[in-house]
């Protein structure tokens, strides 16, 4: 029994090895970034462990000031990591051998890359709470000690703006829209979302561009398709 | 090594909001039917906004920014998430260096 539970939890955390390899320089940008901004090593790691979340943190140092505004960096998280909703609808059901209450301790867990890889295990096999450990822990230990690393290192790495750190978030960001490209559709959801970003952003102070650009590029995905979609609703 | 109240606030605000996303799917899940086009236009939801946290950075900021936002969009195509990265900000800090920016 105990040596089934090792072998799962090895056999997760090897299979996921690449992405908890990739996810230490992510997290050391972001200690870095955080350190640029003003944040103490504690705030940096602290929010590393808390929220667990690299793309609501990244937006988090770009809204980030002195005094920080809770409100609009909560709100910032929510609708940043308003995609977790569908990921944990869609992992949920591949759950079966969780107990109920284990199942929602494990989503506290749920990254992008903790997910894509649960989703991958369970179409092989019956996912096992030791397979998702060996997929979430060391993923998320490794993200806390790369923070860590890249705040104490910090601002003995220089001018981040001058080395054109700034702009890794943005670079990040970039590469994940250029993932969910489906096609014309995905065009007109994303030409709608900057449009109406970039007119709020200019207008409006804060960070009410992210929820403008969000609801510009749903209303443009719902009126594609249920307005403009030839096929019949199923 | 120290917390200001307010940064332990909004960390705090931050980590409340991603729990709650966290664990409503998993509620939901049992409660909601979605159709298939309800499930079709709730995936909109991550890239409508990633695009509205990038375009105002990419398209409205200065020369610098949309180089290294084209060249990275180009570079994500055919390289991983990394390396893409590291050719877009390369080239935000070789646009800053020659003073276009």
């Amino acid at each position: 029994m105990r040596q089934t539970w090792f072998d799962d939890f090895r056999g997760g955390a090897l299979a996921t090895l690449p992405l908890t390899v990739a996810v230490a320089p992510i997290g050391m940008i972001f200690g870095v970034g955080a350190a640029a901004k003003g944040l103490s090593v504690a705030e940096a790691v602290l929010m590393s462990g808390l929220v667990f979340a690299g793309g609501s943190q990244f937006v988090a140092l770009d809204l980030w000031r002195s005094p920080a505004p809770w409100f609009a960096l909560g709100l910032a998280a929510l609708l940043v990591n308003i995609r977790h909703v569908l990921l944990s609808m869609s992992l949920g059901g591949k759950l079966q051998a969780f107990p109920v209450w284990l199942r929602y301790v494990s989503m506290l867990l749920l990254a992008d890359e903790v997910w894509a890889m649960a989703e991958k295990r369970a179409m092989a096999a019956t996912l096992t709470p030791a397979w998702y450990a060996g997929i979430a822990i060391p993923f998320y230990i490794v993200w806390l000690l790369a923070t860590l690393a890249g705040a104490l290192a910090g601002t003995a790495i220089g001018d981040p703006r001058a080395l054109g750190l700034d702009f890794a978030f943005t670079a990040v960001f970039i590469v994940l829209v250029v993932g969910f490209w489906k096609g014309r559709e995905t065009g007109v959801i994303l030409a709608s979302s900057g449009f109406a970003a970039i007119a709020v952003h200019a207008l409006v102070p804060g960070a009410w561009y992210i929820a403008a650009g969000a609801t510009a590029g749903i209303i443009a995905a719902a009126i594609q398709e249920f307005l403009w979609s030839e096929e019949l609703p199923a | 090594m120290s917390i200001e109240a307010s940064a332990f606030a909004a960390i705090l605000a931050m980590a409340c909001a991603t729990i709650l996303t966290r664990l409503s799917g998993l509620y939901l899940m049992n409660r909601l039917r979605l159709g298939p086009r309800g499930r079709k236009v709730l995936g909109a939801v991550p890239p409508a906004v990633l695009m509205a946290l990038v375009a105002p950075v990419a398209l409205a900021t200065g020369i610098a920014e949309t180089a290294a936002a084209a060249v990275t969009a180009f570079a994500a195509l055919r390289l991983p998430l990394l390396a893409a990265t590291a050719l877009g900000v390369l080239t935000a800090a070789l646009f800053r260096a020659l003073g276009w920016s």
